[in-house]
């Protein structure tokens, strides 16, 4: 019942934060710097022009009405028109999502994978060389941002070992028999594993850029959690039952290390989905944060919008589904 | 038993990329040369070539002149020639245009191409509600007639420049049948040109797959299947090359130009094209001093900016005319004299140790070198008695503020002008009323005012020279450089640089 109630106040809770995203979002990329407009003249423009042109795009009205226009267009799901593309902002941004949504899941697998790694090698050896050892790799994933990842990657398996693709999400010259945007999901239900493997050579490099911080992250939480539960009473009473140190750690104190690791990779996978932009950008991936930064560098107001709208609603609903699960999982909350 | 496990568990990760290459993971080996590809450093919005803000984009239009044509066709030094119009000009008191349409050209789709193209896409283009952005241009000819393949229209307006705009911005060609039966929307999802390649396949955000046009009128295109791939970023786009993930590729930092052209495969060409650097003056606060700007212009060497920051890839300018264009004039100079700058200083009052202060706003990173150039400017005027703060800025924020004529006294920026005529260059960047323009001298304006409707075209031309000598003598802009554009390619591959900067398959070939 307590979790009930909790999950219903979170919910208006998150509907409220997206109302006041949308609200900072509208007012701040039109007093922000650029003028949609004025990257848009012609040579010889004339005021005339400029004064056509602001009406087409209904930016001659106050940003008051401009704002009641847009939320009511946005309560019937429509989302406007992209100034530079000139095609519905809604269509555009569903329809880049999915790519988005599949290298940050990629990205957060790759991350689990490595940090759990990290975390269990180093509890496993702590206190020797290896753990050591470990720390140093922690600390170097934790201190180069994701680009730089990426571009120490594409040298390294785009230049000097060409194995992977430097950029785009699929080879042109495949046939995509796809339904659905979810093109890596739905080429593994059709059992396309050449489409599948291309796919995963395209994304391995930006997903594993993106996941590097938040696997020295995971590494470094959870080996610390493990080491903490690794002195506790149940865990020395499971050594004296004669469980071995690798049992120990997965079988007990694996379990118990988790919940804070949880809260982390919540968190963590937001910032992840926003680190996107710059990453989908460098790997020319085809993503919704590549055609952010379009959005941004024409001044396309409609589809910075639509495009941070829907960033937030993931963002917001990560949030959410991280709190309900760990309502769920803690069972100081799950009881009242 | 758990160390060699752990042991196992490394090494099958170390091996995994091994393993992946050796499984085949596909499309990593350009194997075929017929199958070129190129790494494009934009992406394309729209397929419409003629309304929108990327039909103003000047890099977009290699794009688009891979699959349309302009109405009257431009070579790659900029010159023009017949093209789907294969002849234009005036009657006798200019109150009337003709054109002559070219026979036997065919749409992508198979249909034929007619007189009928022509005079809508021109009437079209001249419709507010179309969102053209040249509208104000199309709008000047009107109550198009067609007698077989020849068109006449009146001349609502004169506008000298109609036939040299027919081969520039939005000037293409458009089929009017096959555009009215699937509508805006269809002709996104399936573009139809008279253009050497047709679109195959068309990701946004991705890439463009094009094949050749066997019909196409200037010949069919030497390579059947190509790639352009949107990699807009310009370390990705150098490795794509070097990788031999992409044949050609092109805007990449001189420094890399250098590094990779002549090794392992790849070769260059960088020619001048038609963008320029330069420093736009507002006629605002110490601006309004002749000696101050005419100081600043002398104190700058460029070539020394030419051959220090951009590796000996631009040409010194010192007019906004490059020696492509049809008004360049040699003998207008504006050199290098740090002695006469400071000459100029002292007589309004200042030297290094009273210097004149100005702000100079620059983009960083928008243009090679843009900012490293504006450092290496403000240390050189540092040096005659001008201290100049540097303020970095968007170019969406350089726009906004040009229209609103609110630049600071200093602002670079670069112009591009694919079509070499004086008013694409010194009349909209310097002519008041011009929404692109920042000085507001009224005698300026008087001398370019004229020429807007100058239907002798050797007074244009003379004319535009006596306002680009106006404009050197007051130091009313200060013009820097040509660029140079870089362009890498496999030594498979023959590229021939177009000087608008349009790089076009085209005009590729098998070496």
């Amino acid at each position: 019942m307590r979790v009930l109630q909790a999950a219903t106040a979170r919910f208006v809770s998150t509907i409220i934060a997206i109302f006041g995203i949308a609200i900072v979002v509208f007012v701040a990329v039109r007093i922000v710097p650029g003028n949609p407009i004025a990257m848009m003249l012609p040579p010889g423009a004339t005021s005339g022009d400029i004064d056509r042109l602001e009406a087409l795009y209904g930016l001659d009205k106050s940003i008051l009405e401009q704002f009641a226009i847009w939320l009511g267009n946005a309560l019937q799901g429509d989302l406007g028109t992209s100034i530079s593309l000139r095609r519905d902002v809604l269509g555009l941004v569903l329809g880049r999502l999915p790519a988005t949504l599949e290298l940050s899941i990629l990205a957060l697998v790759f991350a689990l994978a490595l940090g759990f790694a990290l975390a269990l090698a180093g509890a496993r050896y702590r206190g020797t060389p290896a753990e050591a050892g470990i720390d140093v790799v922690n600390g170097v994933g934790l201190s180069v941002p994701d680009f730089l990842w990426g571009l120490f990657l594409i040298l390294l398996f785009g230049v000097i070992w060409p194995v992977f693709h430097i950029s785009g999400r699929i080879t042109p010259q495949s046939d995509l028999p796809f339904a659905t945007q979810f093109f890596l999901a739905e080429s593994l239900v059709r059992l396309r594993f050449d489409l599948a493997a291309d796919l995963l050579a395209h994304m391995f490099m930006p997903a594993l850029a993106l996941s590097l911080p938040l696997a020295a992250m995971i590494g470094r939480l959870l080996k610390q959690s493990i080491k903490e539960t690794l002195h506790l009473d149940y865990v020395e009473t499971a050594r004296t039952r004669g469980y071995s140190e690798n049992a120990v750690i997965f079988s007990e104190a694996l379990r118990n290390a988790l919940l804070p690791t949880l809260t982390l990779i919540g968190v963590q996978f937001t910032f992840l989905i926003g680190g996107t932009v710059i990453i989908e950008r460098l790997f020319s991936y085809e993503g919704l944060g590549n055609m952010a930064i379009d959005a941004v560098i024409n001044r396309d107001l409609p589809l910075i919008q639509g495009i941070v709208l829907v960033f937030a609603v993931i963002v917001t609903a990560v949030n959410l589904a991280v709190d309900l699960t760990y309502a769920l999982l803690n069972p100081r909350l799950r009881r009242g | 038993m758990d160390q060699d496990l752990t042991r196992r568990g490394a090494l099958k990760l170390a091996t995994a990329p091994l393993a992946a290459s050796a499984l085949g993971i596909p499309g990593l080996a350009l194997a075929d040369i017929s199958e070129l590809t190129i790494a494009y450093n934009v992406n394309l919005p729209s397929w419409d070539p003629t309304v929108g803000p990327s039909a103003v984009n000047p890099t977009i239009q290699a794009i688009y002149l891979s699959v349309f044509d302009y109405f009257i066709h431009q070579n790659p030094d900029l010159s023009f020639e017949s093209g789907l119009v294969t002849d234009w000009g005036w009657n006798e008191d200019k109150t009337q245009i003709h054109l002559t349409v070219r026979e036997g050209v065919t749409w992508h789709d198979g249909s034929p191409f007619t007189a009928e193209d022509v005079a809508w896409s021109l009437e079209r283009a001249g419709k507010p509600e179309t969102g053209n952005p040249i509208q104000f241009i199309w709008s000047k000819i009107g109550n198009y007639k067609i007698e077989g393949n020849r068109i006449t229209a009146d001349v609502l307006s004169f506008e000298p420049t109609i036939f040299i705009w027919m081969a520039f911005l939005t000037g293409f060609v458009m089929p009017k049948a096959y555009y009215e039966k699937v509508g805006p929307e269809g002709f996104e999802a399936a573009p139809v040109g008279t253009g050497p390649y047709m679109v195959e396949r068309f990701e946004r955000n991705a890439f463009v797959q094009l094949k050749a046009n066997p019909n196409y009128w200037r010949g069919k295109p030497e390579f059947e299947n190509v790639t352009i791939k949107f990699v807009t970023d310009a370390a990705s786009r150098v490795a794509e090359i070097e990788s031999g993930n992409a044949h050609v590729t092109l805007e990449i930092p001189y420094e890399e130009y250098d590094r990779l052209r002549d090794s392992g495969g790849i070769s260059g060409t960088a020619a001048p094209i038609s963008d320029i650097g330069m420093i736009f003056l507002n006629d605002i606060d110490v601006m309004l001093d002749r000696n101050v700007r005419l100081a600043a212009h002398h104190a700058i060497d460029k070539k020394l900016l030419v051959e220090r920051l951009l590796n000996g890839y631009g040409v010194p300018i010192d007019t906004l005319q490059t020696p492509d264009y049809i008004a360049y004039d040699p003998t207008i100079e504006v050199p290098y004299d740090p002695a006469k700058s400071a000459e100029l200083l002292a007589a309004s009052g200042y030297g290094p140790d009273n210097p004149v202060r100005f702000k100079i706003q620059t983009t960083r990173g928008f243009k090679p070198k843009d900012y490293e150039m504006i450092q290496a400017i403000v240390g050189l005027w540092r040096r005659v008695g001008i201290e100049a703060e540097i303020d970095v800025y968007e170019i969406a924020k350089h726009y906004e503020l040009r229209a609103a004529d609110q630049l600071a006294p200093a602002a670079f920026y670069n112009w591009g002008n694919a079509v070499g005529d004086p008013t694409t260059s010194t009349g909209f960047a310097m002519f008041g009323p011009s929404p692109h323009s920042v000085w507001d001298g009224e005698d300026l304006i008087g001398m370019i005012g004229p020429l807007w409707g100058e239907a002798d075209e050797e007074k244009r031309i003379a004319g535009w020279k006596d306002v680009d000598r106006k404009i050197a003598e007051d130091g009313l802009v200060i013009p820097l450089i040509q660029y140079v554009q870089p362009i890498l390619h496999s030594d498979e591959v023959s590229v021939t640089p177009h000087a608008s900067g349009a790089l076009l398959p085209f005009l590729m070939s098998r070496a």
